[in-house]
């Protein structure tokens, strides 16, 4: 540290032992992506993907994806603000039961769903027998598989952004004439939007990599219910190279995204 | 002198655990051949589930001392894992062109040799709920089979051409043992499986059988992988495979001769 | 729109016990120590938290009682709160706007109103500004001008001029003083500043612990203040005991000599002002003398008002000159002295 610097850190140079870590962290994180660009088979790319397969794939997941994150948002959302703003008996162990898709292996919710939703399941088979609704083998399954993994991601940061915005703004605005439903569009989601936001990106980047409680669930057909991630696998079998290019595919949209949504909106505007 | 003493031994103590833990995990693996592991590693296709179980017993029992590990998947997937350095000592396909994958990267030891046969059957749920009957009436079901990439797929498709039948199937699995599951399961109304699989399933499907001119024999095949680490062990394996006790094992399970 | 509240809130520490009847146009000044109950009243008036038993009318509408009570949005009430808590979210204007749209006012009359409220507040110019980009003075003052745009029956306010400087508070006063008086409804202002109380008020009300001890002008309050708070607020040397033939004393402690003839329980209160401080024990006329012990001294206009530690602490108001002529540091012995003449006492 020299005493005197007009530029630079204010407080010194950040401590190796945490810089150390830090950077075996990010090294992790950032290599196997590496490894995907650095063995993808770049001569033959634009063979492997141009087949109908890996566009159709793309297609679906991308449709679904952008569903089932819509259909978080507008269900976990107010499930978010209830765990936030009130107070009602047993509301941990719902907060609790909202994590449990969080550590069930998807596999396993993927079959839960077919205990439930399938057509011999617990609700499904009255689906069938009434409304003839029938689920797997359908891209609403896929919606619903994607949905069921990826809700919690996203009522868990919406309750932390609801959380840590001020309570009293509420006050300020029931003083003003606002009923609870204005005040909550009005002035406690535009406050907690951040969190919101990165909530649903949290779960849109869960819902486009979901495979287990999919192909589980909703099956496996070229179109209706094979996302990318599932002809990933499937590729993976016999083809090395197109399964490689399929992934950087997905790598590249993803990262495509994350980076049209700029700090500024996951950072926050708020007081 | 004993705040430090506090602090310090517990840290002596997680790392004595580790350092003893590590070298324990090392050891169990004494030799008692010729610089070979006591671990067989066998891939099999996945429609070989049961007859490989049974045969996995029987081996182990004439070979004290010995674990076999069977590894089972669709053919395709297996053979490209070997082609990618998977350590296995044994290949057991359900047809020609996924053991071709591993011929054509040079990875087999020895020719590898047909051990046995299979053909496939519809199957439905127990209470058949589509009243299917004959290829023919799955079209308009929720019928399920394997994608034309793995074995049973591609078989399943050529039968479907030599019936002249140009349904739909709802979902394409990545593995025969899939298609079982979801028929047992409820979710579909049929599913093409292998014979033996039908056979395994007993109860739990109602078995329906595809007439011989339009059904396909696929043959199985067996190869020693070659560098494997106990090359002795995988001999023996395909020899218990070819023996008659092997034979019996697969022909009671409704697989045909190779 | 006149209000008429008498209620008890019961908390598991303590209760507040509030009894008020005040007409359209008045300005209350509800003033006492910290916990005393001031901000549950103002809560319980605005909504904010439910009464225990009593009831509260505003304009013969009911909007709380036994079993009724009626959620913040749906009274006719507005609050300025100590911190603005304008939405950090929506410029000034729009913040203003805020109350008359969610009472269904279309946007642009709610705009055009909000303006028209920020213009006389002096706040005009700032209609664009995010809340940030404002001082605490013009945020105040845009706070208070969204609780007028829904044109309430009753105006709360939560210590307005607490979080401002001498200077932004004097201003933040007069423009207070302006608007509560040409506001028809009822105005209640909780304030610590001795300030607000006089010139904002037309009647104070003190509580302590939790119930209404004094009520009255503000002049007779500020010279007849029944309590240490009070007469700490605004200045003066107060003492409670029992007055015998004109001697208010408190056994044991102190005792002090009044010109007047009283007796019972009595407050003596004398002005900083009156008190002269000596090196030496004083001779002459003054009959209340004290020997003590400096424990601050302060700036206090022009002069200097040093604490002392006697039977009793007292508040003197000395010249710089005459500080410098005693030598007076904090820990320096002294000698205080009253004239009976200038204490004045009233019955407790």
């Amino acid at each position: 540290m020299t005493v005197g610097q007009t530029s630079g850190p204010t407080r010194g140079r950040a401590p190796l032992g945490l810089t150390l870590p830090a950077g075996v962290a990010l090294t992790f994180l950032v290599l196997p992506v590496i490894a995907v660009v650095v063995r993808a088979p770049w001569a033959s790319l634009v063979d492997e993907l141009s087949s109908g397969e890996a566009r159709v794939a793309l297609r679906l997941s991308l449709v679904t994806t952008s569903i089932s994150t819509l259909a978080c948002l507008t269900f976990g959302v107010p499930l978010a603000w209830l765990l936030a703003r009130t107070a009602f008996r047993g509301r941990s162990l719902v907060r609790a039961l909202v994590t449990l898709p969080l550590v069930l292996p998807p596999v396993v919710g993927g079959v839960a769903l077919l205990l439930a939703l399938g057509r011999r399941g617990i609700v499904g088979q009255y689906l069938l027998a009434w409304f003839g609704l029938s689920f797997p083998f359908t891209t609403t399954a896929v919606v619903l598989a994607q949905t069921f993994v990826a809700l919690p991601f996203l009522v868990i940061s919406v309750e932390g952004a609801f959380r840590a915005s001020d309570e009293r703004y509420d006050d300020a605005a029931a003083t003003l004439g606002a009923s609870r439903w204005l005040t909550f569009s009005r002035v406690t989601v535009p406050l907690a939007l951040p969190g919101i936001v990165s909530g649903a990106v949290l779960s849109w980047a869960r819902a486009l990599g979901e495979f287990g409680a999919t192909i589980t669930f909703a099956g496996n057909f070229p179109g209706t219910t094979r996302t990318m991630p599932t002809e990933v696998y499937l590729a993976l079998q016999s083809n090395i190279d197109a399964a490689i290019a399929l992934s950087l595919v997905l790598i590249v949209v993803s990262l495509v995204v994350l980076a049209l949504l700029r700090e500024r909106w996951l950072s926050g505007v708020s007081a | 002198m004993m705040a430090r003493l506090r602090r310090t031994a517990p840290c002596v103590l997680v790392a004595t655990t580790l350092l003893a833990a590590a070298g324990c995990g090392g050891g169990s693996n004494e030799s008692s051949g010729a610089g070979s592991s006591t671990t067989l590693t066998v891939f099999a296709a996945s429609s070989l589930t049961g007859t490989f179980g049974e045969l996995e017993k029987t081996f182990e029992a004439d070979h004290p001392g010995v674990n076999v590990q069977v590894s089972l998947d669709s053919s395709t997937a297996l053979a490209t894992q070997i082609t990618q350095g998977a350590p296995a000592d044994v290949l057991a396909t359900a047809d020609q062109s996924s053991m071709q994958i591993i011929v054509d990267d040079g990875d087999n030891a020895a020719k590898p040799v047909s051990f046995a046969s299979n053909t496939m059957a519809i199957v439905t749920p127990p209470d058949n709920p589509a009243g299917i009957k004959t290829l023919d009436d799955l079209d308009g079901t929720d019928f399920v089979l394997c994608d034309p990439s793995v074995p049973c797929g591609s078989v399943a498709a050529e039968i479907f051409k030599n019936a002249g039948v140009t349904a739909k199937p709802v979902s394409l699995e990545d593995k025969v043992t899939a298609v079982l599951s979801k028929v047992t399961l409820g979710e579909a109304d049929a599913g093409l499986v292998y014979v033996s699989d039908a056979q395994a399933a007993g109860d739990q499907v109602m078995t329906i059988d595809i007439p011989t001119d339009v059904n396909v024999v696929t043959p199985y095949y067996i190869a020693a992988v070659k560098d494997a680490p106990g090359p002795a062990l995988a001999g023996d394996w395909i020899d218990l495979v070819n023996s008659q006790a092997g034979q019996q094992v697969l022909n009671q399970a409704g697989f045909g001769p190779p | 729109m006149s209000l008429l509240a008498s209620f008890v809130v019961r908390r598991p520490e303590h209760s507040t016990t509030i009894d008020l009847d005040v007409e359209p146009g008045r300005v209350i000044g509800l003033i006492g120590p910290n916990g005393a109950g001031k901000s549950t009243t103002l809560r319980a008036l605005a909504g904010l938290a439910r009464i225990s038993s009593g009831e509260i009318s505003l304009d013969s509408h009911i909007l709380a009682a036994e079993g009724v009570h009626i959620p913040p949005h749906q009274r006719d009430v507005g609050f300025v709160f100590q911190d603005h808590l304008l939405f950090p979210h929506l410029s000034a204007l729009d913040n203003v706007a805020f109350g008359p749209r969610a009472r269904g006012v279309r946007r642009r009359t709610a705009r055009a109103r909000a303006r028209d409220w920020l213009e006389r507040l002096d706040v005009g110019d700032f209609a664009d500004r995010r809340p940030r980009e404002l001082s605490g003075g013009q945020a105040q003052r845009v706070a208070i001008a969204r609780a007028l745009a829904s044109e309430p029956a009753m105006l709360l306010l939560d210590e307005p001029t607490a979080a401002l400087d001498a200077s932004g508070a004097m201003t933040l006063r007069t423009q207070l003083r302006r608007h509560l008086s040409e506001f028809d409804g009822v105005s209640i202002i909780v304030t610590h500043t001795a300030l607000d109380a006089m010139l904002l008020a037309d009647r104070l009300v003190v509580l302590d612990a939790g119930e209404i001890v004094q009520s009255g002008t503000p002049a007779d309050v500020a010279s007849r203040p029944r309590t240490q708070h009070v007469a700490a607020l605004v200045g003066l040397n107060l003492l409670r005991g029992d007055a015998v033939d004109g001697v208010v004393s408190v056994p044991g402690r102190a005792s002090i000599i009044a010109a007047e003839q009283l007796n019972g329980p009595a407050f003596a209160a004398f002005p900083p002002s009156a008190v002269s401080l000596y090196a030496g024990r004083p001779d002459g006329s003054p009959r209340n003398v004290w020997s003590g012990t400096v424990t601050s001294i302060a700036p206090h206009g022009d002069a200097l008002r040093v604490l002392i530690d006697a039977d009793m602490p007292l508040l003197a108001d000395i010249t710089p000159a005459a500080t410098a002529t005693l030598g007076l540091l904090p820990g320096s012995r002294v000698w205080a002295s009253v004239k009976a003449t200038e204490v004045s006492v009233y019955p407790a």
